[in-house]
């Protein structure tokens, strides 16, 4: 697949984007996902909510843990993929695909280029 | 699997006959209140029960066993003195209700552990309430707030390291404070300009363990603490960690505010299955008007049971906790004394570094091997095998020992938190040892072996992924009557 269109945090969201449109999809990356293993229960934000970037936005709990969601950018929850509530495995299985998070309007577009490339990103988690 | 008790039922079957027809209900009681119907307790003979608990017990993991290495949990051996004294007639047939001057040696068991309690680690007051040290962090968290509501400060913020036990942000939270964890150090420690930057005005309580999740000793303790304390905010010590401590070094010395302990690590009381639990809580001076009520109090000779502060928090556990507890607690405590204590430490700290030592090199521990109690490992060079922490966790269980505490602290990828406890033998650890050297081998040659583990135990490897999306937490008892 494609990762031009698409920018990651360093908390292992990414963020995929339009030109023309403020309408963002999130989610968590393949190595994070991989990182955490089996994923059994999700909590999202509230659609209409508020983020900051790099604010705990909710949390994900694996067999073996449980971490913080970090809103990768500023702006205002839209949308939240409710099916994960039922499988949030798809997690585990899509997470560049079905198993996207939240669906965010950014504030700040320039909040962009803060974060990194699919490269950078490799790099980073070593797989660069 | 084995059966239940309750499968193994036969209608008649006794283990002691009475002759005579039952005694009637006594009077009073009113007729909705009475069973009309047998109670539906399992039919069994004497022999049945006793090999039913014994076979159980064999199919568990527990400490009579073998090695518990799980980290921050201190799962040393229970000593059965500690029984003996908990069942002495006195203490094992009281009743809550009994009035103060019947009781006025259990109150004495109370105020004695108290005391001891304070000795142990410099704090002016403790109450024993708690029934868990999450409890006793709860009680600790409320203090701080009724501390500052008190005062009239608005202190809502609670810091807490990022090595931190999962219950110090979340009893901080059920209180009402706003968390904000602090990244540690490359060394493991505070990193102090961290900390610096995140005090406020309206930080209220520093949460700190020590030693610290990873087993080390914060160095910096007392520039810390100062540094708390300077912007008027308490400082909390998570007491589970005491064991690498006692007699060494006290956390009232060190200044910190309120601290927990937990009986049942440090104090060789039941844990893991056993319990229950105790977290009792020690205070300064000037949060000891505020502990929870009741209260032992020593009054012209004799012990009373009170509930008058009119500043307390309030109760948080019936009665005074759980007392049989104590009794183990205090009897551990008395039978070791002073320097039976210090060498527990000593004996603690150097089992932990001996196995840090031994396995360093194979399995790689980030933040060094010099450790106090325990120390964290991690399995990642296991991973290109594609072997996880998970498996070498399981693999253990057949070779007879409980799992250490894995995947936590969450600093340290793929961790392994391994507290051997002073109770083992150098043969002991020399067997989890080789174990683990087995492992590691078996991981490059046979990674299957380790990702099918557990191989030797009544249950292999349990289906934990669907046991968390789709547990099935209720189970229909068969009518065990009919």
């Amino acid at each position: 697949m494609s990762f031009e269109n698409m920018r990651f945090s360093k908390e292992h969201e990414w963020v995929q984007f339009e030109e023309g449109s403020n309408l963002v999809t999130t989610g968590i990356t393949d190595y994070a996902s991989g990182e955490l293993g089996d994923i059994v229960y999700i909590e999202f934000p509230e659609v209409g909510q508020e983020l900051k970037s790099m604010e705990p936005m909710g949390t994900i709990e694996a067999v073996k843990t449980v971490a913080d969601i970090y809103a990768p950018l500023s702006g205002v929850v839209r949308e939240v993929n409710t099916v994960l509530n039922d499988d949030p495995g798809i997690v585990n299985q899509s997470p560049y695909g079905e198993g996207w998070f939240v669906k965010i309007e950014m504030s700040d577009r320039s909040e962009l280029d803060g974060l990194m490339e699919k490269h950078e990103y490799d790099r980073m988690v070593g797989k660069g | 699997m084995a059966r239940t008790i309750f499968e193994k039922s036969r209608a008649g079957r006794r283990g002691y006959r009475f002759s005579g027809e039952p005694a009637p209900a006594p009077s009073g009681i009113p007729d909705s209140y009475l069973r009309k119907q047998a109670a539906g307790l399992p039919e069994v003979s004497e022999p049945e029960v006793m090999r039913h608990y014994v076979a159980l017990s064999t199919l568990n993991h527990h400490v009579d066993k073998d090695l518990y290495p799980l980290g921050s949990c201190t799962m040393k051996y229970n000593p059965k003195l500690n029984e003996d004294v908990a069942a002495i007639k006195g203490f094992a047939g009281l009743h809550p209700e009994q009035r103060d001057d019947d009781t006025q040696g259990a109150l004495e068991v109370i105020h004695l552990l108290e005391e001891k309690l304070c000795a142990i680690t410099g704090m002016d007051r403790f109450t024993l309430s708690a029934a868990a040290g999450a409890h006793g962090e709860l009680l600790g968290m409320l203090l701080a707030k009724k501390y500052f509501v008190d005062r009239k400060q608005n202190r809502r913020k609670v810091l807490v390291p990022d090595s931190a036990h999962g219950t110090n942000p979340a009893s901080a939270h059920l209180v009402g404070f706003q968390n904000q964890a602090l990244p540690s150090g490359e060394n493991g420690e505070v990193d102090l300009d961290v900390l610096n930057r995140n005090l406020d005005d309206e930080t209220a309580v520093f949460m700190l363990t020590v030693p610290n999740t990873l087993g080390i000793f914060e160095s910096r303790i007392g520039e810390i603490i100062e540094l708390v304390h300077a912007k008027g905010a308490l400082c909390y010590l998570d007491g589970a960690n005491l064991n690498a401590l006692l007699g060494w070094a006290r956390p009232g010395d060190m200044g910190f505010d309120i601290i927990h302990v937990n009986l049942h690590k440090t104090f060789s009381t039941p844990h893991g299955g056993g319990g229950p639990g105790s977290g009792p809580v020690g205070v300064k001076e000037a949060l000891a008007p505020l502990l929870p009520e009741p209260r032992v109090r020593r009054e012209n000779g004799r012990y009373v049971l009170a509930a008058d502060g009119a500043e307390s928090v309030g109760a948080i556990h019936s009665f005074y906790g759980n007392f049989g507890i104590y009794l183990r607690a205090l009897s551990y405590i008395i039978r070791h004394g002073g320097d039976g204590l210090r060498r527990i430490s000593a004996a603690a700290n150097l089992n932990a570094n001996y196995v840090a030592h031994a396995l360093d090199g194979l399995y790689p521990i980030p933040h060094g091997k010099r450790c106090m109690h325990e120390f964290v490992a991690s399995g990642e060079p296991f991973k290109k095998y594609g072997v996880r922490t998970l498996d070498i966790a399981k693999r253990l269980m057949d070779f007879g020992f409980h799992a250490p505490t894995v995947y936590f602290p969450l600093i340290v990828p793929e961790a392994l938190m391994i507290e051997p406890t002073e109770t083992e033998s150098k043969e002991t650890l020399d067997r989890f040892i080789d174990a683990m050297r087995q492992i590691a081998k078996e991981a490059a040659e046979n990674p299957e072996l380790l990702q099918t583990a557990p191989h030797n135990t009544p249950v292999r490897r349990l289906d934990e992924v669907t046991a968390n999306r789709k547990p099935i937490l209720t189970a229909p008892l068969e009518d065990s009557t009919g």
